[in-house]
């Protein structure tokens, strides 16, 4: 126990360094995935169906397959088999990686939930905006828009507690988050070794940020109550 | 003179004739109920005025200018369908209003929209929103609703919903002002509050089309009753002769239903 408090502000410290890294992971992703899974929704909901096939493909072979095999094939596969190493060397490298790997990832996911919310918007307000002399952009952005948010907060807010924890995932190609930095105490690092206590530690980052995650996505839920 | 004229529609789907060859007219201010058993085509014929169908054949003119003719492609243009819809209003059988608007912003939203497509809107922005409210706020009073003006849809009752969609198509000021079963959502004491309103629009000569099922307030709103029955107009004129001395055997059965109650 004592040993523990010496090491605390050591362990701490690098936590912190780790976290940042996991932060940096999940909102880039989320950055990314937003938008492009809006756009995957509209394809694979176009009329043109060559484009509708070609993103449920891409959705079902992503969501079909685990994410740390996505993670390991995008970042070993352009330099390994095709000796053309894509992402560039060092720390930068695999957050370039790890980030794609996790937009694309979740693309896949919002699309699916932004489909379902699109879908959920009755019929008879797109007739009411047309009847009513609104251009399909204007009735997208100012009538059904918020309308299918308030559908997908729910389903979204889940998605996005499990993107916190999936950001771990990174680790298998050695990316410095938070996990990497506590496994390090184990092997040794900065005069602490065989500790193993740091990486158990590391669930407290994720709970307390979840927590808060929760607490903003529960305010946006209620703000956006005040219609039906 | 006629403000409107539809001359030989024909609308399927899937190979199910709806609509086989309508074809009336409207003189400006005159009120036309069209009555009918469910599935005779009145919602679709209103669907296809307000472009929300395209019709398989036929011509639809407003003011003698062309909207749609079947045989000219040039009519039928995606971009140029939109301003055409303008000549039309629809109040829907599910009101259709925007949820996350309030009953203000629900009238005022498709006029501030079109507002930004003149030339002079970034000249007179404020002047120009100040007009489309104060029209805006002058209709839903005119609807009974100046106490309502800022609730949400959720927050009112189906009859306040319902004029609150007849004030929002009145603010686009249409040639002529649909009604698709604006009463067959509410219950018997909030049909009588719409039925108020649009009865108060037809004494101020306001171009209306309603199909309704409230066959008593079609006789006394109308100029004209049209009797519809699987997709062709069976029965058309006075709403005193259509009602009182119709001349087919259909119309007879169709109405002998209701005055059986």
């Amino acid at each position: 126990m004592e040993q523990i408090v010496e090491q605390m502000p050591i362990v701490i410290h690098s936590l912190n360094i780790g976290f940042l890294q996991t932060l940096k992971l999940f909102f880039v992703t989320l950055i990314g995935a937003f938008p492009l899974g809006l756009l995957m929704a509209l394809g694979s909901t176009s009329r043109f169906k060559p484009l509708s096939w070609v993103i449920k493909l891409v959705i079902w072979i992503i969501r079909g397959t685990p994410l740390m095999i996505q993670l390991l094939i995008i970042y070993y596969f352009p330099g390994l088999v095709l000796h053309n190493p894509i992402w560039g060397g060092g720390e930068g490298g695999r957050f370039l990686a790890a980030s794609f790997s996790f937009i694309l990832n979740y693309s896949c996911y919002f699309s699916e939930i932004y489909r379902g919310g699109i879908q959920g918007v009755p019929v008879g307000q797109e007739e009411a905006g047309l009847v009513l002399g609104m251009t399909k952009t204007q009735i997208f952005f100012r009538i059904k828009l918020l309308q299918v948010i308030k559908r997908i907060v729910p389903p979204m807010s889940n998605e996005i507690i499990t993107l916190v924890k999936d950001t771990s995932l990174a680790r298998i190609i050695a990316l410095q988050e938070i996990i990497w930095a506590g496994q390090a105490f184990m092997k040794g690092s900065q005069g602490i070794s065989g500790a193993i206590w740091p990486l158990f530690f590391t669930a407290v980052y994720y709970l307390i940020f979840n927590g808060i995650l929760t607490i903003l996505l529960g305010r946006l839920e209620k703000k956006l109550d005040y219609f039906r | 003179m006629a403000i409107l004229e539809v001359e030989h529609i024909c609308k399927s789907f899937n190979r199910t004739e709806i609509l086989k060859d309508i074809s009336f007219s409207l003189d400006k201010g005159q009120v036309v109920s069209i009555i009918g058993s469910s599935g005779s085509g009145k919602t679709t014929l209103l669907r296809c005025l307000n472009f929300l169908e395209t019709p398989d054949r036929g011509v639809i003119r407003v003011n003698n200018e062309t909207l749609f003719d079947s045989a000219d492609p040039s009519t039928q243009r995606e971009s140029t369908i939109r301003k055409k819809r303008l000549h039309f209003g629809l109040v829907f059988q599910s009101f259709n209003l925007f949820p996350q608007y309030t009953a203000l912003e629900n009238v005022m939203l498709a006029k501030e929209l079109l507002a930004k497509e003149r030339p002079d809107y970034k000249s007179r922005k404020k002047e120009i929103h100040g007009e489309i409210r104060i029209q805006a706020e002058g209709l839903l009073k005119q609807m009974g609703l100046e106490k309502r003006m800022n609730n949400y849809p959720h927050q009112l009752s189906g009859g306040q919903c319902q004029r609150v969609a007849i004030a929002r198509a009145l603010a686009l000021q249409p040639d002529i002002l649909c009604f698709d079963e604006p009463t067959s959502a509410l219950d018997p004491e909030l049909t009588g509050e719409v039925l108020k309103v649009i009865k108060e629009l037809a004494d101020q000569n306001t171009t209306m089309i309603i199909v309704t099922h409230e066959m008593a307030f079609a006789r006394d709103v109308a100029n004209q009753v049209i009797f519809m029955d699987d997709g062709y107009i069976l029965e058309q004129g006075d709403p005193k002769q259509v009602f009182e001395n119709p001349r087919e055997e259909r119309t007879k059965q169709f109405l002998s239903r209701f005055t059986q109650g």
